[in-house]
């Protein structure tokens, strides 16, 4: 799995990247970046960080 | 009744002397025929002809236009939409087309449409684009169809004619791509399946329906059949649109041009967001395979070349700056990123950069590369990418020296005004 940023709804609010660094930086900008795959371990995080995002820009995809 | 002869080259343009009348048109390609059937018999009809050529899109993606119709298969009478936006500013072919072959543009989408059983067909031109518009305003008055034909303009911008700003165009008003994180994909206007092609492709569907495949093959390469129109400028004595036989190397294509103005720096393939080769682009066969292989592509068709005095940093700058204006301002990365690279290579231009802001430049890069929702960040750092390989030697004479002899002469490269949007 891999969370998927929609850079249009994304407003550089950060919080992605504080509630979890191993997933995602923020470049200079402030911009999310993804750092890895989402492992199985990993997805109650990377849902944790989906429904914390102010603009809904997170998502989770399998392909 | 004369008899219709296929054309075998130049095809597109095969009327040039004739004038793009109807009866012009009529008389040297004959009726339109029909994928006229019943249930989806016109549709497997289609889908056999496109596959047989195969016919590959003219609009930059390289996309295999039965690709694009078998994601459609489940949406039944889609919008048809011939894009001519040109947004490339050395792309002149929809202009060419809409002078010399207006009525093969038409006759594809007609055949697409009929085939797919839609009765709508949008052309859309850029708002700013009054020569194409007359040229089909004129075709679409003299026929009769059962479909309806219209034009539709969205604003002259880089990014209008990518397929989803399109789309979004078409729908809502707002020129502006749309998100799509799965692609290939369709896009909607309104409730609607829309199918989008470059006016050149659908030319070209309109003669291989009349010709067939075997004529299609007739000329290129095998995994490059065909022809295709290519707009050259730059260092070149004539600047125009080219009709070309894929696999025709780029030095025959100068020669055709008139020839160069002077020594020859390097050519940039496929547009802003292109790629530049060095030296070695003289030798190209232009088709798929050969400058996928050099890591390029022609794009829409474009290629500008470089005289070998001018400064590569300064042209770079100044494209860059301009693709910077062009963002549509939806992305960070892009809003921020691509006036950064902008202001990174100004400073290697005019100033003298140290190693450190030399570096920076690399590692914007990398953080713009593929994060905006379409591609146009992309474009640019491919295009600043393939700059570096190509031009390194020059680049590190203004690292080392600072700015070169002929970093403020003449731009070579089309800057038309940025608009405010």
């Amino acid at each position: 799995m891999r969370l998927v940023v929609n850079p249009i709804a994304c407003d550089a609010f950060g919080y992605c990247a504080e509630l979890a660094p191993e997933l995602i930086h923020l470049d200079e900008w402030g911009y999310p970046v993804i750092n890895r795959e989402v492992t199985r371990g990993l997805i109650p995080l990377a849902q944790e960080v989906i429904s914390a995002c102010p603009r809904r820009a997170l998502s989770l995809r399998d392909d | 009744m004369t008899m219709i002869t296929a054309p075998t080259f130049p095809r597109l343009f095969a009327g040039i002397e004739d004038g793009p009348s109807y009866q012009a048109h009529l008389g040297r390609f004959g009726d339109r025929p029909s994928l006229l059937g019943r249930k989806s018999e016109g549709l497997q009809k289609l889908h056999q002809l496109l596959d047989d050529a195969p016919l590959i899109g003219r609009g930059g993606g390289g996309i295999a236009s039965s690709l694009k119709l078998a994601f459609l298969a489940t949406s039944s009478k889609p919008i048809i939409v011939i894009n001519a936006m040109e947004g490339e500013p050395a792309s002149s072919k929809g202009v060419a087309l809409a002078m010399v072959a207006p009525h093969l543009v038409l006759d594809g989408a007609i055949i697409l449409a009929e085939a797919l059983k839609s009765t709508q067909i949008i052309i859309a031109i850029a708002d700013d684009d009054t020569r194409t518009t007359k040229g089909f305003q004129r075709a679409i008055g003299e026929r009769r169809e059962a479909v309806t034909l219209e034009i539709s303009h969205p604003p002259a911008h880089y990014v209008t004619g990518e397929e989803s700003a399109l789309a979004h165009w078409l729908s809502e008003g707002s020129a502006l791509p749309t998100f799509r994180p799965v692609k290939p994909s369709f896009v909607k206007i309104g409730r609607r399946a829309a199918l989008v092609h470059n006016l050149e492709t659908l030319a070209h569907l309109a003669l291989l329906a009349r010709f067939g495949a075997g004529w299609y093959r007739a000329k290129g390469t095998s995994q490059s059949p065909g022809t295709t129109l290519i707009t050259v400028s730059g260092a070149v004595r004539s600047p125009s649109t080219y009709e070309w036989t894929y696999g025709r190397t780029l030095a025959d294509l100068l020669d055709e041009a008139g020839g160069l103005t002077e020594g020859f720096g390097g050519a940039l393939f496929g547009g802003y967001g292109g790629t530049w080769v060095g030296a070695d682009a003289l030798s190209l066969p232009l088709d798929h395979e050969s400058l996928r292989a050099a890591g390029a592509t022609l794009g829409p068709g474009i290629v500008i070349v470089l005289p070998k005095h001018s400064c590569p940093v300064a042209e770079l700058t100044r494209v860059v700056e301009w693709m910077a204006n062009e963002s549509v301002g939806q992305c960070g990365p892009c809003v921020y990123g691509l006036p950064a690279l902008a202001k990174d290579l100004r400073t290697l231009g005019w100033s003298r950069s140290t190693k450190m802001q030399f570096e920076r430049l690399l590692a914007h890069l990398i953080e713009v590369d593929g994060r905006g929702a379409c591609r146009h960040p992309d474009g640019v750092v491919r295009l600043i990418r393939s700059s570096l390989a190509v031009f390194s030697r020059h680049f590190d004479d203004h690292l080392r020296s600072g700015p070169c002899a002929a970093v403020n002469a003449p731009t070579v490269m089309t800057l038309p005004k940025n608009r405010r949007r």
